[in-house]
């Protein structure tokens, strides 16, 4: 009898075929989003072949048509044009276009940027305040106010949606950064609460007391002392509220329309008129996911703690 | 007690306040107003497109119109069958997956955070690059079924018996790391001894699996299904991105049907009662299911 591993690891070749299974599994799961990455490098053409091309030419035209608008010409106008004067000019003439100007692209990720960053900041600062006294003070009707706090979550968005509408007219919010970023920061409180509480549960309470002893006030121990401990924390919990941000579509598209919206809802028009310019909408899809796949690598170590509101901590 | 006092600055009970006070009002402001302005508007005949008409009190009408609807209860039940089928898959993968990744094998790690990869996206995005891969002349979710069983062309989008699957399988591809993640935690907290202890009573394994194993994953497993339950019975941006609810009415979901009455036709007046007897159902449930959870917790 085989002594020399314990009864409870598994053997061996059970943990190969383990592995194995896992393996086929990651590798099947990663196929849709490895294919978009491949098409926003595919040309138009070869975006639409049947069988689908798995080895093709690389190709810049997704990401030229993703940033530019572009009209279609006669071959006696172009003609007529100057010699282009860049690469993507080339490219977009050799398919009788010319450039007419960007696209909303741009705009479009700028505003996810800045009401995911303005969001993000505000939930966090408040979030923390709120965690810090859950976690510090007898709060009268604690457990209440923090069901209360995430229950506001289980809100269907599109049940408040209308309210919210006529409110953000009244108030001019409709449409406006602001308006986005006050909206996103209240949605994203109930998080930054549950999350940061747990964290700051985790933070000895002799710390801020024995700076409190030395002379800090409350709010001194506070700012000097927990926050710079929880930093952790507090980068977890934003990272969640940012990608939250980022990803947020029913508000985004129901509250926005020209100044204030976001890339969710823009990226489905990309696909253009003839609905084919499938390597633009590649090109979109893989910018904006791009960072949310670096921040979920950042983030793995928290993961389980942010998807169940800090439930469980593992 | 009396030796915080010594301490200079705000009192705890002042900090307290000053530090919890911007969440609540802000909640309030933003969720609670407009949850009471809406249960408000459920009485009343009130188009929010039509500015300056004064809407009228009609009482109990709209709710009476929601519930008599025959339409709604066609989408309760789209929406229910999508619950039940996404929930099941993601309840069996997720915690097989979550059984062979407690095997601590090599790569255990990396290989986790890429299965994790999906359920980071932005769902109305994934809706749209999921269009792709189902385009009925050059997805390659269609050349893939093809080559392993002929079915020559289908249109997982465009047909109203495929289109329900359609987005059960793009809702269980992006969600199943949510089960398993929180499967393995539950796996990882099960103590080694009881495992030993199962051992020296020459327990089996599969024995082991039935009396330690699944009782220990259980409320991890209950707790991702409320989770994902609450989400999915809310589902929108990628059901709407991928089907539009549609073909006809095939894919069309309680909240997809809701945003069709409040913000194209702007019967604000009923969509408000829907939308109030769509919250009250998610929170009926939950608390219910939140109640049969603890029991089993603690069993």
């Amino acid at each position: 009898m085989d002594t020399s591993r314990s009864y409870l690891e598994p053997s061996s070749f059970s943990k190969k075929m383990a592995a194995a299974i896992i393996i086929v599994y990651a590798v099947i799961t990663l196929i849709p989003i490895s294919w978009m990455v491949m098409t926003s490098f595919k040309n138009v053409d070869s975006a639409i072949s049947y069988p689908p091309e798995v080895l093709f030419e690389p190709s810049l035209e997704g990401y030229v048509n993703l940033f530019t608008n572009r009209s279609r010409q006669s071959k006696e106008y172009l003609d007529s044009l100057p010699p282009p004067k860049n690469w993507y000019e080339e490219l977009v003439r050799s398919r009788e276009m010319v450039i007419t100007g960007p696209s909303k692209f741009l705009g479009r990720y700028s505003n996810s940027m800045i009401i995911g960053f303005g969001s993000t900041f505000a939930s966090v600062f408040l979030g923390a305040l709120a965690a810090y006294a859950f976690s510090r003070f007898r709060v009268p009707l604690k457990d209440d106010l923090l069901f209360f706090i995430l229950s506001t979550r289980m809100f269907p968005p599109i049940a408040v949606a209308v309210p919210i509408f006529i409110m953000y007219r009244k108030l001019g919010l409709g449409d406006t950064h602001l308006g986005m970023i006050i909206l996103y920061t209240v949605v994203n409180l109930s998080l930054a609460v549950w999350l940061l509480k747990g964290f700051m549960d985790e933070i000895p309470k002799e710390y801020e007391e024995a700076a409190m002893i030395d002379g800090y006030s409350r709010l001194q121990a506070f700012f000097k002392v927990v926050l710079p401990q929880a930093m952790t924390g507090i980068a977890a919990t934003a990272i969640f509220c940012m990608i939250f941000s980022w990803n947020e579509y029913a508000f985004a598209v129901l509250l926005t329309q020209f100044n204030a919206q976001t890339a969710p809802p823009f990226i489905p028009t990309i696909i253009g008129e003839g609905g084919l310019d499938w390597p633009a909408i590649g090109a979109g899809t893989t910018l904006f996911l791009l960072p949310v796949m670096i921040f979920t690598i950042i983030l793995r170590k928290h993961l389980l703690r942010g998807i169940t509101f800090g439930a469980v901590r593992k | 007690m009396s030796v915080k006092k010594k301490f200079k600055g705000l009192s705890d009970k002042a900090v307290g306040w000053l530090f919890i006070g911007p969440t609540v009002l802000l909640l309030l402001a933003i969720n609670i107003y407009p949850l009471v302005y809406a249960i408000k508007m459920s009485f009343t005949n009130f188009y929010a497109n039509k500015i300056g008409r004064e809407p009228q009190f009609v009482g109990l009408k709209n709710y009476i119109k929601v519930l008599n609807k025959e339409a709604i209860w066609e989408k309760m039940q789209v929406t229910a069958s999508f619950m039940f089928w996404t929930l099941l898959l993601q309840a069996i993968i997720g915690l097989g997956l979550a059984l062979l990744l407690n095997r601590k094998f090599k790569g255990n790690e990396l290989l986790t955070t890429l299965i994790v990869l999906p359920m980071m996206l932005s769902p109305a995005v994934v809706g749209v690059f999921w269009t792709y891969l189902y385009n009925p002349q050059v997805g390659l979710f269609n050349y893939v079924v093809n080559f392993f069983y002929d079915l020559g062309s289908f249109d997982m989008i465009g047909s109203s018996t495929l289109a329900p699957w359609a987005i059960v399988i793009v809702d269980t591809w992006m969600w199943t790391p949510f089960t398993m993640l929180i499967c393995l935690a539950g796996l990882r907290s099960v103590p080694n001894y009881l495992y030993e202890a199962a051992e020296v009573d020459r327990a089996s394994k599969w024995q082991q699996f039935i009396y330690i194993t699944l009782p220990s994953v259980l409320p991890f497993l209950l707790l991702a299904l409320l989770f994902r339950g609450i989400e999915n019975f809310k589902m929108f941006d990628m059901v709407v991105e991928l089907t539009s609810g549609g073909p006809g009415s095939a894919t069309e979901l309680a909240s997809i049907n809701l945003k069709r009455e409040a913000f194209e036709k702007w019967k604000t007046g009923y969509s408000s009662a829907f939308a109030v007897i769509l919250f009250v159902t998610i929170f009926g449930f939950g608390n219910v299911y939140v109640k049969v959870m603890n029991k089993i917790k603690e069993r």
